[in-house]
């Protein structure tokens, strides 16, 4: 294969950065998702607060 | 009488106006708690569909597609670097979309659409410039040429930073997403220069060989993959930018709620 290592790095960076941006919006989904959990779970949106 | 929907529809879109159903559709996605039920049942099967035309196209690729008879396996770069450059162009057409609909009918939803693809078409724009360059190094003898197509591919990313930094600079979303729609706005201008800028301009790139007014110069061994492998990146593109919508509905739901117990604690201190 003539020009290999061109060739490999293009589709290694291509993966690269793909993997960079499933990642990322798999993990910033988690996080928000967890955040908004904990904060329904403290009452955050009730004016009374958290029930007993 | 009522007109069959199909009939009301096209009577619609004949008096210029948007169908019934597509205006009553858009009305209906407004609703955040909508989107993300009916979002959420759509996202798996796109996700599945991208990942499935990927490997159906890296098979093309890597094992179907015959080597370029002047550029041998190097034209195998081709079929990520278009791909990227089309879906860079793409979502900064989808921003501009999102743009006028926070700017012009105040869409709910425009703005979340418009922060969601800013990364996403940065990303692609990034792959398209670092692959055009990995090509452009054994071919052209050079990996960065200052010709009007990779210059204003070049300017495009620099635009997409800028709207990512802003989105960042700005801390209330609705003020930052007016701001970065002016600019998306703006930064418009750009785009038919980086698609017309191999007719406008002698550029050491080539001309459009796929979309073109006497039809594509490719043969059909590769341009099958290549046309697979764009359909992969785009339905890719479409759950990343999905579920980007997604998270950032929660993020401001986040943000409402944190805000409002920060209220309540403060009153009950008080």
């Amino acid at each position: 294969m003539s020009h290999g290592v061109f060739i490999v790095g293009a589709y290694a960076i291509t993966g690269l950065v793909v993997a960079a941006l499933i990642v990322r919006a798999v993990v910033d989904a988690r996080l928000q998702q967890r955040a908004l959990a904990a904060l329904e779970a403290r009452g955050a949106g009730r004016r009374s607060g958290p029930r007993p | 009488m009522r007109l069959p929907r199909c009939l009301a529809a096209i009577l619609a879109l004949r008096a210029g106006r948007p169908p019934a159903t597509s205006k009553r559709m858009i009305r209906e996605l407004a609703n955040p708690t909508r989107f993300m039920g009916l979002s959420g049942r759509l996202l798996p099967w796109l996700a599945a569909a991208s990942a499935l035309l990927l490997a159906f196209g890296l098979y093309l690729v890597w094992f179907v597609s015959p080597a370029d008879y002047q550029q041998g396996d190097t034209v195998r770069i081709m079929y990520i670097h278009v791909p990227a450059a089309w879906l860079g162009l793409f979502f900064y057409v989808i921003m501009v979309a999102s743009a006028l609909g926070t700017l012009v009918w105040r869409h709910p939803l425009a703005d979340v659409s418009q922060k969601a693809a800013a990364p996403i078409g940065a990303a692609f724009t990034l792959i398209c410039l670092v692959t055009g360059s990995l090509w452009g190094k054994p071919m052209w003898g050079t990996y960065w040429q200052w010709d009007a197509r990779l210059t204003s591919m070049l300017v495009m990313l620099l635009i997409y930073g800028g709207i990512l930094a802003l989105w960042r600079a700005v801390e209330e979303p609705n003020r930052a997403a007016r701001a970065v729609s002016i600019l998306t706005l703006v930064g418009a201008v750009n785009v038919p220069i980086v698609k017309f800028s191999v007719d406008w301009w002698n550029t050491l790139h080539q001309p459009a060989s796929v979309f073109r007014l006497g039809g594509p110069t490719i043969h059909a061994s590769m341009l099958i993959p290549l046309l697979v492998m764009a359909l992969a990146f785009t339905l890719l593109g479409l759950a990343l930018h999905l579920s980007g919508i997604r998270t950032e509905i929660l993020r401001r739901r986040v943000r409402t709620l944190t805000i409002l117990e920060a209220e309540r604690l403060d009153a009950q201190a008080a």
